[in-house]
């Protein structure tokens, strides 16, 4: 089978290890381990160490999810409880179970 | 006497004075106002001189406008935030907040903001901060409790973080801002606005609050121009400025002689009314010529002609302003009237004054003034400059045109001022001279004679008028007169001059 060539790039940004940084950490890897199976990559920055990079992304909120790829950029704030939300602002068509 | 909080000084014209010294220091102040009244102006003013006067950094950070758009928009003011940042003392970081890019999913918080700008603050170790507008947070985000939350924990950490801050917010209906600003900004609320009356727009300020200190309660109109911000106290708080009995030459000898043959009193303030073409303003010339022949410095506020038509006009009395003003003595400034409010026409002057520091000023003349506000603005403007002129020992010479529409402006002013001047069209026997006298002057002993005023290209010159039987000469008849005493060897023992006539030097 021939891989699909979409890959998302993720990056959550978080402040420590927050209950909502963890919450939304848990919940983005459950949706793509669901949804996006091997087509995405993850990083998670702390800003608590490296608040430099709050302004390049435009971070305000905590925590922010910025799908670098594919383009256009989107950011998804909150706990990401919300799956329905989260695969809409990811441009992820469910994968029907 | 109730000890008053620490204070910022802003570093801008006239707003720390009304302050009584500026902004509540460590603590943040809301400054709001309409769409264009110029409060991202006056934030940002307030933190580039706290860089460049108070070594203060700041941070600015903008959810309004872009960085880079916001330095072409004060480039203008002189202000070079490019420097400012290469130097350290400035940090700009425009906060983007665009609804259509977000989603918002669960539970959040605003440490982003908070890391943001804790690290823009520490990063150059700013003592001053300004959030403009925050407000537009409510426009990207729909989370509303999470929001008011957040506010008032980001007003709670920056008082803890001890910077100065202005946050700004766009005024509401019925209310100070569109999202209740006010409500966690609770040491120091004021408010901006911008007006258009008789189409001459008028900006102004109000400390709706202050806590912990005295404050002007009134509007404070301000301007702004190429020099930034200057808010102008509409009336000064002290009347305990000492007063000189120093005096000033007139720059006419025979002038000074009727004021006690010494001229008029420094620091006072002198009106100089009459009719078109007496010469009120070739007096004012030769004033401002005698302040900058003994090296001091003149302002000539001129509402009527351009400076160049006064030099020139002034030329063929005699008078070589133009060298005054290569030395830098004097200075026109001339402006239509109508060109701003009289508001503006007095801070835009109290500005010049503040910076030229001259020993004497020149305003003429007053009565067209009329044509921009109400004959009761007008007084109670020339008021409010002859007041600070008096403080700050500043010699005021007004002038005023009496024709039928303006009769009364010179008897409503005359109450303000020290010396009232009056100069009169006297037409006799088909010629049409001119006649002065002094319709009062405080605190001096001064002659209360008409004298002729006489204007040639040698200059100005007050000469007795002939009195006689056949009643007060003037002009040709008294010359004629003058001619026949001259001949005859001596007085001719009918008429009489009542000193002997004073010749130019």
């Amino acid at each position: 089978m021939a891989k699909l060539e979409k890959t998302w790039e993720l990056r959550l940004y978080v402040a420590g290890k927050t209950p909502k940084s963890v919450a939304a950490l848990k919940n983005l890897r459950k949706y793509c381990e669901t949804h996006l199976k091997g087509m995405y990559r993850i990083e998670v920055i702390d800003l608590l160490e490296k608040p430099q990079l709050a302004e390049g992304d435009q971070i305000f909120a905590i925590p922010t999810l910025v799908r670098k790829v594919p383009e256009p950029i989107r950011k998804i704030i909150g706990d990401l409880s919300n799956e329905e939300k989260v695969l809409v602002g990811l441009n992820i068509r469910p994968v029907k179970v | 006497m109730m000890k008053s909080i620490p204070k910022s000084k802003t570093g801008i014209n006239g707003l720390d004075e009304i302050t009584e010294g500026g902004l509540p220091q460590g603590r943040p102040t809301l400054i709001c106002g309409g769409p264009g009244c110029g409060k991202t102006l006056m934030a940002l003013e307030f933190i580039v001189k706290g860089a460049t006067l108070y070594d203060e950094p700041g941070v600015f950070m903008a959810f309004e406008e872009k960085a880079d758009e916001l330095s072409a928009n004060v480039a203008s003011l002189g202000f070079d935030l490019e420097k400012l940042q290469r130097n350290k003392k400035l940090r700009l970081d425009y906060v983007h907040i665009k609804a259509s890019e977000i989603e918002e999913t669960g539970e959040y918080d605003l440490d982003g903001l908070f890391i943001r700008l804790g690290h823009a603050i520490d990063s150059i170790g700013a003592k001053r901060v300004v959030l403009d507008t925050i407000e537009n947070l409510f426009a990207g985000l729909s989370s509303q409790g999470i929001l008011r939350a957040e506010l008032r924990r980001l007003f709670q950490w920056l008082k803890e973080k001890g910077v100065t801050a202005i946050i700004t917010g766009e005024k509401g209906e019925g209310a100070l801002t569109r999202h209740g600003l006010e409500e966690y900004v609770s040491d120091c609320v004021i408010v901006l606005d911008h007006r258009i009356i008789n189409q001459i727009s008028t900006r102004r300020l109000r400390i709706v609050k202050y806590r912990g200190s005295i404050h002007g309660t009134n509007e404070y109109p301000f301007l702004i121009d190429e020099e930034g911000i200057t808010v102008l106290p509409v009336t000064s708080l002290k009347l305990d400025k000492a007063v000189s009995s120093q005096r000033v030459s007139t720059g006419i000898p025979t002038l000074d002689q009727m004021f006690g043959g010494k001229g008029f009193f420094r620091g006072s303030s002198i009106l100089l009314s009459g009719s078109a073409g007496t010469g009120k303003t070739s007096i004012a010339a030769n004033f401002a010529n005698e302040t900058c022949r003994r090296k001091g410095k003149c302002i000539f506020f001129a509402f009527e002609e351009s400076p160049q038509q006064i030099i020139r006009n002034m030329r063929s009395i005699g008078l070589g302003l133009d060298q005054h003003v290569k030395k830098g003595l004097l200075q026109f400034h001339s402006f239509r009237p109508g060109l701003y409010g009289l508001e503006m026409h007095l801070a835009k002057m109290y500005r010049l004054v503040k910076k030229f520091k001259p020993h004497a000023v020149i305003v003429d003349p007053i009565t067209n003034l009329v044509s921009v506000g109400l004959l009761n603005d007008v007084n109670s403007m020339l008021l409010r400059l002859v007041d600070h002129l008096q403080n700050e020992g500043i010699t005021l010479m007004l002038t005023a045109l009496n024709s039928g529409a303006t009769e009364h402006i010179d008897e409503n002013v005359s109450s303000l001022v020290d010396a009232w001047l009056l100069v009169r069209d006297v037409e006799t026997d088909g010629e049409r001279n001119r006649a002065l006298y002094i319709m009062k002057s405080r605190g001096m002993k001064h002659s209360k004679e008409v004298r002729e005023f006489i204007i040639s290209s040698k200059g100005l010159n007050l000469v007795d008028v002939y009195r006689g039987p056949e009643g007060v000469l003037i002009g040709s008849a008294r010359e004629a007169k003058e001619k026949e005493a001259m001949a005859n060897g001596k007085q001719n023992g009918r008429g009489h001059f009542r000193a002997p006539a004073n010749k130019i030097r």
